[in-house]
Formats: structure tokens, sequence, C-alpha cells
């Protein structure tokens, strides 16, 4: 393999804390993009506001950290404007849920070919550990003076039915299996959208890395933790819908689907829960309108000639608009 | 008194009956003829059944803004005639349907409270009747000539049975009404039958059918009414090729010209016209190859900002375009632009504001709020256009502007000129240049820093994708490279190297492109402006010119920077100077103030919604002339 993880590092401190999930889904990026042997310039990470908006920093590729919840759209300029671009979009669940919701919603709707990967802690960390979006009603994380008085929004179920046509869920802190799930999600044509669960090792003192892995239920012959997070691959699950299916296929996959997004707490599946290779993604549907839109997408069009004249054909356009 | 190619003509009726499309007609069909047009639509934040009016001037010279009067009246319903009627001069004529001649102003349901009021006691004050009629028999008495054309009866001749339905006869009534327009004062139907042509183009059944109707309605004014109407038009020879175009495309097309390859867009009005139109025209020819531009509808204006902040960080040249609202949610956008320094051009079409104030109607409501919008400091160009010429050329000068100094620029229009109509000269491609500032689209090397410091503060700059180019951004204040800093030191120079790029800027760009000067400025008067106004300055101006008055305009375009330096140097000099303005407070007066310290003597402001007219300028400043005008005057003129 030509490139290496640590190719795709910078040498900027890090400032998270420790143990924190972001590490998880920072490492296994940077080994996504060795593995894919992406060159690091034709690739951007485009991210939001928190902790999880200074990945970019550290990973040695274009880097755009943007604005709260804002990601999306600013990935999305980036992507039309040139599709050759590997991009991807990182973001928190308050970002992404909260104030970004609208977004999170609209990008489904295009399929644009990106990879958005969430953050999924349950709290505010860079603002001291408020209720997120994913946080169930009633919970009480650390800081909360009192329990979360609103419901959790599930994300599988909400990119769902946004449209994003690749929804997998994975875990920070099993690191190969995020970088197997970010190689497929970025090999996916079409939005790709990957809810990671991620401890906040300071905020979130429920969702915690020793619950995840079950430390609290000890299987009483053999002494081991049972991890509430299981593979859905290991269960034989095959998240795949395919141009031809028929439409009671398709309903049983998407009944399949709905069963695991609903699983919470005691079982917590993680995978590829969908791929839908059958809804035409952005780009197409803007081939359909724009033949030549690969070859001179927005960002390779030749707008002036070499002394600075525009090449616009103004006379043609005139046309319609002329009276003598 | 004969005149000769000089009108003002109104068509007014409900929104969605073919007011607009009756207008266009006439306009074209005058155009066509080699007479120079102006147009301008008012409408109701409405789809259907609101009055709506259009308003176009006819002239053998070029004219650029509406009059305070009509010559011709064409009214498509009563509503017309009872909020219209008052504007018709003396000499003028009103077209009507005598059919609806004893409409009750009681049963006009839509007309709007205060002006059901105001026409209840004008005409009870005349004690004339509360109908249609009661009105024109008012206008008539003021030496207007009247002319009922019963459109239904002629259509029915026509037709017989086939007569069409109502929506569909109300359009041919309306386009009837233009061909009686045109018979009133002698105007070749054969330039009518050539604009038909035009705006049904291929449509060879529609053509025919009113093209029949308006032979009817033509002769129907010839065989019974005398020849006697005091204004005729007559078609001149143009000897340049013109074109008839509207505020939103003069801008789309300037942004094509530009080269211009991703717009987003939210839904609001005025604005959403130019990216409609962009979207209809998405693939043209550019020299050896084919040209697109790629329109994104999106969720909200925060995604249409950073979503062409986006496209602009690629490489594409970027814009996206809006009206105050949308504007408003653009606004933390604007600044992660600022900060990062990123090309992207914002289009805003100034409306009647605050809030949703009112959707439709024009206003110059945003200059303050654009040159401060945002939290913090960055250095931002603002240029506004007073005409379809400058929509396009300013159009075009906004991406240089923003490539070269790379920051966000801010092309500040409004819903006057949006949706006004011009005849003018066609635009020329050869006077436009593009200039990409310092771009390097290929490798730079391993110590390339996107933000490195130099003398004008502008550094080279690269976009996704090019090889050994690799940069950050962030919102947050960032080192040459764009990494996170909080360093007091480096943030000085962060922000110095910023604020240096406007500096240069203000040296850099040239006075043309700043101020435009009409007239001597020893002038005794000197009347400052900004904007669409302009159209009507200088209308009156050449009035007051002719009377031999001493006025001299002088008209801001770039409004940040703004020229300071020099507007002080004009202003000092003058005797007296007056500020106009669409908006409440002044808000261009006070900002020369501001920063020249120097105050106007009067102010004219009008904020009711509507566009100033010629006729208020000329009015208005004479006043200021004679000594007779108070500091701050209000125009109110509009229905």
């Amino acid at each position: 393999m030509a490139r290496k993880p640590q190719d795709f590092k910078t040498p900027v401190h890090n400032n998270w804390c420790p143990g924190c999930g972001d590490f998880g889904i920072l490492n296994a990026v940077q080994m996504a993009l060795a593995e894919l042997d992406l060159e690091p310039h034709r690739v951007v990470i485009f991210s939001g506001i928190g902790c999880s908006g200074k990945t970019p920093h550290y990973i040695n590729t274009y880097g755009i950290h943007t604005l709260h919840g804002r990601v999306l759209p600013y990935a999305t300029g980036a992507k039309l404007a040139n599709p050759d671009l590997t991009v991807i979009a990182v973001g928190g669940d308050g970002d992404g849920l909260g104030i970004g919701a609208g977004h999170f919603v609209n990008a489904g709707r295009r399929n644009l070919d990106i990879t958005y990967i969430l953050h999924n802690n349950g709290v505010y960390g860079l603002t001291k550990g408020q209720a997120s979006p994913t946080l169930k009603l009633g919970v009480q994380t650390k800081s909360l003076p009192q329990p979360n008085i609103n419901q959790g929004v599930n994300p599988l179920f909400l990119a769902l039915a946004a449209g994003y046509t690749f929804i997998a869920r994975s875990y920070a802190y099993d690191t190969r299996h995020l970088v197997t799930i970010i190689k497929q999600a970025i090999a996916h044509n079409g939005s790709a959208f990957i809810d990671v669960l991620q401890p906040c090792p300071t905020y979130n003192d429920i969702n915690t890395r020793e619950w995840y892995s079950g430390e609290d239920r000890k299987d009483p012959q053999t002494g081991r933790a049972i991890p509430r997070v299981y593979k859905v691959e290991e269960q034989g699950y095959d998240p795949l819908i395919k141009p031809g299916m028929s439409d009671a296929e398709i309903a049983a996959k998407l009944t399949r689907f709905i069963e695991k997004a609903l699983e919470w707490g005691e079982r917590i599946p993680l995978g590829i829960l969908l791929k839908n290779e059958t809804v035409p993604s952005y780009e197409e549907r803007i081939l359909e309108r724009i033949p030549f839109y690969r070859e001179t997408p927005p960002a390779r069009q030749r707008i002036s000639d070499a002394q600075g004249r525009p090449t616009l054909d103004l006379a043609k356009l005139l046309e319609e608009l002329k009276v003598t | 008194m004969h005149r000769k190619n000089s009108l003002a003509w109104l068509i007014g009726g409900a929104q969605g009956s073919g007011v607009d499309s009756a207008a266009n007609l006439f306009a074209k069909a005058c155009a066509f003829g080699g007479l120079y047009v102006y147009g301008q639509r008012e409408y109701y934040s409405n789809i259907m059944g609101e009055h709506s009016y259009y308003q176009v001037t006819v002239s053998d010279r070029p004219v650029r803004s509406v009059r305070s009067y009509t010559d011709i009246l064409v009214s498509a319903d009563a509503e017309t005639v009872f909020l219209h009627a008052l504007e018709v001069k003396p000499g003028g004529a009103i077209l009507y349907d005598p059919k609806l001649a004893e409409t009750p102003l009681s049963k006009v349901a839509a007309l709007e409270h205060r002006a059901r009021e105001d026409i209840h006691s004008y005409l009870q004050a005349r004690g004339l009747p509360e109908t249609m009629s009661g009105m024109l028999h008012d206008a008539q008495a003021r030496g207007i000539q009247l002319y009922p054309v019963p459109y239904d009866e002629l259509l029915h001749q026509m037709m017989g049975e086939k007569a069409p339905q109502l929506a569909q006869a109300k359009r041919i009534a309306n386009a009837m009404a233009v061909a009686a327009s045109c018979a009133l004062v002698g105007y070749d139907i054969k330039l009518l039958e050539r604009a038909l042509e035009d705006i049904f183009f291929g449509k060879k059944k529609v053509i025919e059918l009113n093209l029949r109707a308006c032979e009817l309605a033509y002769e129907y004014i010839g065989k019974h009414f005398a020849r006697d109407f005091p204004i005729t038009l007559e078609p001149i020879v143009a000897n340049e090729s013109r074109i008839y175009v509207t505020g939103y495309q003069a801008t789309a097309l300037g942004k094509l010209t530009a080269g211009c390859s991703m717009q987003t867009y939210y839904p609001i009005s005025p604005a959403t016209d130019e990216s409609v139109y962009l979207e209809a025209h998405q693939i043209f020819e550019r020299r050896g190859e084919q040209g697109a531009i790629v329109v994104v509808q999106v969720e909200d204006e925060i995604a249409a900002i950073t979503m062409a902040t986006g496209a602009a960080l690629a490489g594409a040249r970027a814009a996206t375009s809006t009206s105050g609202p949308g504007f408003s949610l653009m606004v933390e956008g604007l600044g992660w632009a600022g900060i990062n320094e990123v090309p992207v051009v914002i289009t805003l079409y100034q409306r009647g504001s605050p809030s949703t104030g009112m959707p439709t109607r024009h206003e110059q409501g945003d200059l303050r709020f654009v040159l401060h919008a945002g939290h913090g400091e960055f250095p931002r160009i603002v240029l506004a256009s007073g005409d379809l010429e400058e929509c396009f050329y300013d159009a075009i000068r906004a991406f240089n502007y923003a490539e070269r100094y790379q920051l966000p620029v801010i092309h500040l229009l409004d819903k006057s000129l949006a949706s006004s109509s011009q005849t003018h000269p066609a635009f020329d491609p050869q006077r436009a240049h593009i200039d990409r500032g310092l771009l390097n689209s290929s490798a730079v090397g391993e110590s390339y820093k996107r933000f490195a410091y130099t003398e004008t503060g502008i550094s080279p700059r690269t976009v996704l994708g090019t090889p050994g180019g690799i940069f950050w951004n962030t919102g947050d204040e960032h080192d040459e490279l764009g990494h996170i800093t909080e360093d007091p030191i480096e943030r000085i120079r962060m922000m110095d190297k910023r604020a240096k790029k406007l500096e240069i800027a203000a040296r850099e760009i040239p006075l043309s492109e700043k101020i435009n000067i009409f007239g001597d400025p020893a002038s005794e008067l000197i009347i400052l402006s900004w904007g669409s106004p302009k159209g009507a300055i200088l209308d009156a101006l050449e009035a007051l010119w002719a009377e031999k008055r001493s006025v001299c305009f002088v008209q801001c375009r770039l409004l940040s920077p703004l020229p300071s330096d020099d507007l002080r140097k004009l202003l000092e000099r003058a005797k007296r100077r007056v500020c106009i303005e669409n908006n409440y407070s002044g808000q261009f007066a006070g900002l020369v103030r501001e920063q020249t310290g120097i105050a106007m003597d009067h102010l004219i402001v009008k904020f009711n919604g509507r566009p100033i007219t010629m006729d208020e300028v000329y009015q208005s400043v004479k006043e200021i002339l004679l000594g007779t005008a108070p500091r701050r005057m209000v125009l109110t003129h509009g229905a």
C-alpha cells in the first residue's frame, strides 16, 4: 500500500479530552483514506462546530471547519462545483440533528455523492455537556440540572426518511469496524450517513465505554461482559436494495431496517443497515440536465480567454430580448 | 396641444388576469418601433385577485423612470378606475369596459380600507355616485376623454358561440385594450402584430386569435371616436441594436458573462426571478464549447450562502441571490466568508421591510444592514447599481472584486430594478473583463500557506483539489496555514491583513466605478443618491437643465469602501446639497455625514413601497431651488 495513516496526520496539537471517542473516529478516517490510497489533495474534510469540528485540522487533506450546523451545505457546494473531490463531512449530533437538522434532511433528498459521519455522543461537549438531540427522554447526564425533557431523535430513521441511500452505524472504539464502514461509505455512489456511537468521557456518564461494552452485565458463567453493541453483518443481515428488486422485496428490506433502527438499550446494532442502489445520485440528476457536467463542472468552466475576455456568447442570449 | 412620441401609459387589473402580458405587449410594440420604453410593474404579495398595475413610459429619447401621472389609463376592472383615475392628466384618456361602469365602490372587494375611505370622501364631497361611472364623470369634468370599449361584444361578434370563457376572454380583452391604445395614438398596428408574434412565439393559433381581436378593437376606436387624441406615437429609426430587458435579466446576464457557474437560492420575492431565469438558461455557448451554470434551489438562505461559499472554495465563480429576510439568515455565513477570505457574491434585492415588510414593494432600507451585517469586523465590498446597464456590468465587477480582494461582495439592488424593464443598447461583452486575482490552479509546493502575510494583505489562493495547495479554513481566528489560533499577536496580524485588503481595494478601484457625476459639480445644488432613484433623477435633471437650473447629480456606486475623500471634495464645493433615497431615515445621507463630516441641507425620502417618480424629483428639487422646501421631504406618490 502506497499510503499510510501517518501521511494523513498534521502536526497540529490535538486538544480533545483524553479518552475521547473523537480519537477513534479521527484515526479511522485517516486509516480509511490511507487504505483507499487517496491523494490528499483530492480529499476535503468538512466539519461543523464543537469538539468534532476540529477534526479537519488534524488531517492532512483540504480541511474546512465551517459553521455550527452548516457542514452539509458547505460540503455540498464544493462537491457540486468539483465532483472529482472526495468529500467527507463530520459533525456532532447537536450540529447535525439540532441546529443543522434542516440541512441533514435536505442533503438526504439530494443523494449527492458525499459521506457524512455523525459523532453521536448525546451531549454538547464543548459547551460543557448540555443535552443533545439524540439523548433519550428522561436521561440525566452529568451536567444536566434535571433529566432530559425532550425525546431523543433516531438518526437512522431520520436518515431513511430524508433519503440517504447508505445508512450505517459504527462505534468509535471499534476502529477497525469503523474503517471498513467509512471505506464503503466513500465508495458508495450517493449520500452515505454513518451514525458513530461515541462516548464523551467528560460529560456523558450514562452511555459510557463501559456501558457500550456491557461491563454492568457480566455473563455469570464466564464472568465476561456482554457487549451491548453487536454487528449485523455477523448475523447475516443484508442491507442491499438493488435495481430489479420487487416492491415486496424492497418493503421487506425496509422493514428489517426499521427493526434494526428501533433496537436500543440491551442490544445495539452496528454495521451497514441500508445500501440502496436504486436511487439516482444528484450528479446523475444534473447530468440529465447538463450532459457535459462531468467534463466541465462549475469549478472547471473556461470562463475567460488568455486576455481575460469572457468566453460567453452573449449575443445568442440577447437574441430573445432584441427589439431593434 | 399636440404632443408626439412622449407618453405615460398605465394598465391596471386583477393579479393573474394578464395585466403584465398586456403591458409587455404594449411596451414591445413601442420598442419594435424604435421608441424608448421604460416599464415598471407593481403587484401585491398575492397569486390572484389583488390589484396590480404596470406603468409604461414611452419617448423618442431615452426614458428611465415612471411618471406621477398617466396620459392613458387602461382599466381591466373597476378597481383600476377607482385607484388611478385621479392620476390621469387633463387631456388624457381612460379606456374601460362599459359593462363595468355601474360597479359600486362597495363591490370592489380587494380595495384597501384606506383607499376606499378616500375615494368615498372624494366622491361624496363632489356629490357623485359611489360607482365607477361616478369616477368617470369626475374625470370627464377634468377634461379627460372616455373611451368605452365593449370587449365582450366585439369578441362575440368575431367568434360567436366559440367566444372564449372568462379567464381567456379577460386576457384577450387586455390585448384588445392595448390595440385600442395604439389606435388612440395612431400607432401602426403592424408593430403590435410583431409584438404578438414575439411574445407568443411559435403559438400560431394564439397569435391569430389575439391579432384578430386586436384588429377589431383598433377599428372600433377609429369608427366610434373622433381622431382628436392630442398625443401620437410614431415609429422612429433606431440606429443601434437594442434590447428590451428587465432588471433581473440584466443581472443574470452579467453573472453569466462573468462566468458565474453556480448559483444557489431559496425562493423569495423579488429575487427569485433572477435564479429562475438562470436555470432556464443553464446551458449556453462559450467560444468553442458549451458552458453551463448549476442552479440549486436550497432549503434555506443559510444553505444558499454556505453552499455558494463551498463552491467558491472549489474554484467556481459562485453566487446567491436573495432579498432582505433571506439576507438576514445569511449573516453568519457572510462572516465566515469574510474571515476565510472566500470570494462569494451575494445579490441582494432590497424590498419593503422590516421583517416580511412589503414583500413585493420597493425600498432601499438595507444599506446600513449590509454595511454592518455580521458580528465582529471583516472587510466586504458593497456596490449598488442605479440602472439596468449597471446591473449588468456591476454583476461582472462583483466577481472581479470578490476574487481580486478575496472577500464577500454584496451587489445591492432593489425591487424597482428587479421589476423594471427598459429599452437599452445591447450589452457589450467586449467592455467586460475577467480578473480572477491571485489564483493558483496548479501545484504550489510543500510550504504553501493559504493566508500568508503579504504587503497587500492578499495571499495567493488555491482551490480545493489543487496538488500541493492544501489549506485549512476555520471560522475561528487562524494562522497562515488556516489552523485555529487564539494567540494575541497572531490575532493582530490577521486582523490587519484582512483589513488591509479593503484599503488596497479603495486605492485600486477607479473613480469611474465608484461615483458617477452628471452635470457641473460647481452647480448651485448637488443631488446625492445611490441605487435605483438614478433613473428618476436623470429624467428630472433633463427637465431642470432645460429650464437652465443649476443642478448636479452625484451617484455613489461603491458603498464599501465608501469613496469618502472623493465625496467630500465634491460636496464641499456645493452651495446646497440634497440626498434622495428610498428609505425612512436617509441612511446614505447619514453614512456620508459619518464618513465625510458633511451634512445634507435637505433630505428627500420615500418609503411607501413605491419607487420615486420623475415628477416627484422635479417638484421637490424645484422647491429646494426656490428656497421653499423643508429640510426633510417625504414623497408619497403611488397607488
